[in-house]
């Protein structure tokens, strides 16, 4: 009977075998119930059902998602600084990690920091800023997307569970087989692992059909697909590559959840398995996946390099191309990820050259970046500085992704720290320096104050050197033949390294630590830096042609393209903030208890899976299933807005645009600073 | 939402194409303008959806054929398919695509509830069979020593043909909704275009199962 109800789940599973697993699910609960406690204090539940969780808006969404993913940077940074402490004092001692659960924090780190922090991250900007850009009132399917943030945020949230019971899974970020097998991995948890990722990748394709379907089909009247900003032209290419992508994800885990769940044999090492199979489905995914990542950062510095020189886009036809490109090259050099897996020669030399050719187009975008700002109107806002260090450190990661392109090179060099090094250094200025410029950028728009500035300063200082300290030193550690994913070395020459690192990590711990006091003090200038109007830096598309936060509804009266950077153009003819003849009003998706429902399901499901829980597994899924099928039934999905109450909201908003008086750029970072830039004005 | 959607279209297609076709497949204009507009967005969005769900469908057809040897010393296609009852499955899902081909002609030129109901229930009920004669099949298999953990080859097998017959149980289901929706709801603009969809998917499994049975099985018993 007990095990009827709690499959595999008993006392054993709570995490005290040791002291640093036990603080950390305390620190889960412990945050968990201090969240919920905060909520009741301030009476927020109403509000949090209404306006957030069952909100379809995209703005919304898209801040929710970005909620998720700042949550989970905070984990995988301290999983980081663990990581690399074991290693300062990992020299001939065992240290204060197990091996055991050394692996399990190189697993977690690289799941949650690719799953459950980038991808919400870019997802979450996406998601808010892309409609707003292209004109749009929401996405396509608002509920759809209110259901992928439900399955993103339960994988997550499946994540934060291991934590507290049971232990996860010890085989890496990629999980490769036969080791995630049954046989060599018995506990729970690789099933962890395979339903987070099967939710996320599930959350994911259709985030990429619902943006891809948006941005074909729901541009506003004049905005060809050669008049996007750059950065709606890169969520196209995104939502392409995640169509094509997830799934090959979604299939190689479920085959491992086969194996292990029905004793079949895709991936195991006798009885007809092939761990190729996994290999080369995994990579097909993980490729793409790499560019999912770096195409929205390219979508974000072009659009701040612009704005923050107040030129329009340099070689915009080149960088949209070389972005397409990109995407279509990711889908040709999977095989890079194995090279000493076994392939002929002839193979690894066409992927390295398929390889080393996707850094051509990378290159046309560094170039085209720097000929905006050559002459422009610079001012080094913190997007720009983040824009700059991108610049100087991805050129290095580059380089040394092209060396690895190079098979030759990678069998030297393959599974060292050599590698950690390149993808990080990909990944960070990157990357994670672009969805912080984005989130610094976008969110005056979103909440209406700028963030606070000198703290966002700190941050960028902290997070660069901090970077560079953390991670040039791999470098050589690679070179020198140290192996990833080491908690013990012998090797005195390695020691003066890892303390560098080490150095590195607090130094990014700092930055995080940085970004939560600069949170709280924005939260409470707010009023001092309030930028209602919503044009703070002088912007050139169209997000920045509304109120700050937007309207529910984004556009009283769908705007009309006849230029790229429309609102920059409309600015210096002195056609900006024009009321319209007439107002209409505007039909917008109702609220829907689904996404929420949703994401309970798949927890219990997920977390069922997990544990062998199987009347809890089955209800889940009827009651997904069964949730899905009553909302086709509805027939009120919809709610208007009605014409009065839009025109007061615009009048508002009209009224405060025209009593504000237009900021010059260079004091934009002060609190002259109101939202209404002066910049383009003749 | 429906105005932008039209001042959407009106911008980005209706100039080249247009306002006779919207999206492939079978379209809604002249006999319903309002469910064809609303059409549009949906139905392209589901195409997309397919395309998805087709790259699915390429890695098990991929993962089958890289495990065509990995026999393990169990049972092979020779002594594990019937062709006969592979043959009738392929004629009942062919057919049923065709009863449903006349469900959403019936609900564009004849605006009938009831006869696209008839066709819809002849389509469940071919799915139905169709369903029956692979579980069927399957526990032929299963008695015959070939089941799913006994090799990489079959494990891969079920992978492919257990997703698609997964995928036609999902279908039925949706089938039975469309017949309920069709009762309470009758030929609204939102039934229809559910119906427009629910088209596409079923007409994609009788080409995914085109696929099964020349790859799968045809291949599979071919000396």
């Amino acid at each position: 009977m007990t095990s009827f109800l709690f499959g595999k789940l008993s006392y054993g599973a709570f995490p005290f075998y040791s002291l640093i697993a036990t603080f950390a699910a305390s620190i889960v609960v412990i945050g968990a119930i201090g969240v919920a406690g905060f909520i009741t204090r301030i009476r927020g539940w109403p509000a949090l059902w209404s306006k957030w969780l069952t909100s379809l808006d995209h703005k919304r969404i898209g801040i929710m998602y970005i909620v998720v993913s700042f949550v989970m940077l905070a984990r995988a940074i301290v999983e980081a600084v663990l990581m690399r402490a074991q290693q300062v004092v990992g020299y001939r001692s065992s240290g204060f990690l197990p091996p055991e659960h050394f692996a399990q924090l190189f697993t977690t780190h690289g799941t949650i920091m690719i799953f459950f922090m980038a991808m919400p991250f870019l997802i979450g900007l996406y998601n808010f800023a892309m409609p707003l850009q292209i004109g749009a009132r929401d996405v396509s399917y608002p509920l759809l997307n209110s259901i992928s943030l439900a399955f993103t945020a339960s994988g997550a949230a499946l994540m934060m569970i291991s934590l507290c019971l049971g232990k996860f899974s010890t085989g890496g970020w990629s999980g490769y087989p036969p080791y995630t097998e049954l046989q060599f991995s018995p506990d729970v948890g690789v099933d962890y692992w395979i339903w987070a990722l099967t939710l996320s990748s599930i959350g994911n394709t259709m985030t990429g059909i619902n943006f891809a379907v948006t941005i074909y089909k729901k541009r506003a009247p004049g905005m060809y697909l050669f008049r996007m900003p750059l950065f709606s032209w890169t969520a196209l290419c995104v939502s392409i590559l995640m169509i094509f992508a997830m799934p090959p994800l979604t299939v190689a885990t479920l085959m491992l959840a086969l194996d292990r769940y029905a004793d079949m044999h895709f991936f195991t090492n006798g009885q007809g398995g092939n761990m190729m199979n996994y290999i080369n489905m995994f990579w097909l995914f993980g490729h793409p996946e790499v560019y999912i990542l770096i195409l929205p950062a390219f979508g974000v510095y072009s659009e701040t390099i612009a704005t923050f020189s107040s030129k329009t886009l340099y070689g915009y036809t080149s960088l949209v191309w070389a972005s397409v490109s990109i995407a279509v090259l990711s889908f040709t050099v999977w095989v890079h990820h194995f090279f000493t897996m076994g392939q002929s020669g002839d193979i690894n030399a066409v992927f390295g050259i398929a390889t080393m050719l996707i850094a051509i187009p990378t290159g046309v975008k560094i170039y085209d970046w720097m000929l905006t700002m050559y002459r422009g109107r610079i001012r080094m806002s913190v997007p720009m500085l983040y824009a700059s260090a991108f610049m100087i450190l991805f050129a290095v990661g580059g380089g040394a992704g092209v060396l690895m392109a190079n098979p030759g090179f990678d069998y030297q060099v393959h599974n060292t720290l050599f590698l950690v090094a390149h993808f990080h250094n990909m990944l960070i200025p990157g990357l994670l320096f672009g969805m912080l410029s984005g989130y610094h950028y976008w969110f005056p728009k979103a909440f209406g104050f700028r963030l606070h500035e000198k703290w966002g300063r700190a941050i960028f200082w902290l997070w660069s050197i901090g970077f560079v300290f953390a991670f040039m030193p791999l470098y050589a550690l690679g070179m020198l033949g140290m192996p990833r994913r080491s908690q013990e070395y012998f090797e005195p020459v390695y020691l003066p390294y890892t303390i560098v690192a080490m150095i590195g990590a607090l130094l990014i711990t700092g930055a995080l630590i940085c970004m939560v006091i600069q949170l709280v003090v924005s939260v409470r200038e707010r009023h001092a830096t309030n930028v209602f109007v919503g044009d703070p830096w002088d912007g050139r598309t169209l997000e920045w042609s509304v109120s700050a936060p937007p309207p529910e509804y984004n556009f009283a009266t769908l705007p009309k393209f006849d230029d790229r950077d429309a609102f920059y153009v409309d600015k210096c003819n002195g056609h900006a903030y024009h009321a319209p003849d007439t107002y209409e009003p505007i039909t917008l998706p109702a609220n829907s208890p689904l996404g929420p429902v949703t994401c309970m399901t798949m927890v219990a499901t997920g977390f069922a899976l997990t544990w062998h829980i199987w009347w809890l597994a089955v209800l889940g899924i009827l009651v997904f299933a069964g949730g899905v099928i009553a909302r086709s039934f509805n027939r009120h999905t919809e709610q208007t807005i009605s014409a009065d109450e839009v025109r007061d909201i615009e009048t508002r908003w009209l009224k405060a645009v025209h009593e504000t008086s237009p900021v010059p750029v260079e004091a934009e970072f002060s609190n002259l600073n109101r939202g209404r830039a002066a910049g383009a004005l003749k | 939402m429906t105005g932008l959607t039209s001042a959407a279209s009106h911008g980005a297609h209706s100039d080249e194409q247009g306002s006779s076709s919207r999206h492939p497949g079978l379209n809604l204009h002249q006999h319903d303008p309002q469910a064809h507009d609303a059409a549009e967005e949906l139905l392209f969005g589901f195409w997309i959806f397919l395309m998805s769900d087709l790259v699915i469908f390429s890695m098990l057809f991929a993962t089958y054929g890289t495990m065509l040897n990995s026999l393990a010393g169990g049972p092979g296609p020779h002594q594990l398919f019937d062709l006969g009852s592979t043959a009738i499955e392929t004629v009942v899902l062919l057919t049923s695509s065709l009863s449903f081909g006349m469900a959403t002609l019936s609900m564009k030129y004849d605006a009938s509830a009831r006869k696209t109901g008839l066709w819809i229930f002849v389509t469940l009920l071919l799915g139905l069979v169709f369903l029956g004669f692979e579980i069927h099949d399957f526990s032929e298999m299963i008695s015959k020593g070939g089941f799913p953990s006994r090799s990489g080859y079959l494990s891969s097998f079920f992978a492919l043909v257990g997703t698609h017959g997964l995928h036609v149980t999902v279908g039925c289901i949706w089938l039975v909704v469309m017949l309920v929706q069709l009762r309470v709801f009758g030929l609204d603009s939102c039934v229809k275009t559910r119906i427009l969809r629910l088209g596409l998917f079923w007409h994609f499994l009788d080409i995914i199962w085109v696929g099964i049975f020349s790859f799968v099985y045809l291949l599979g018993l071919a000396p």
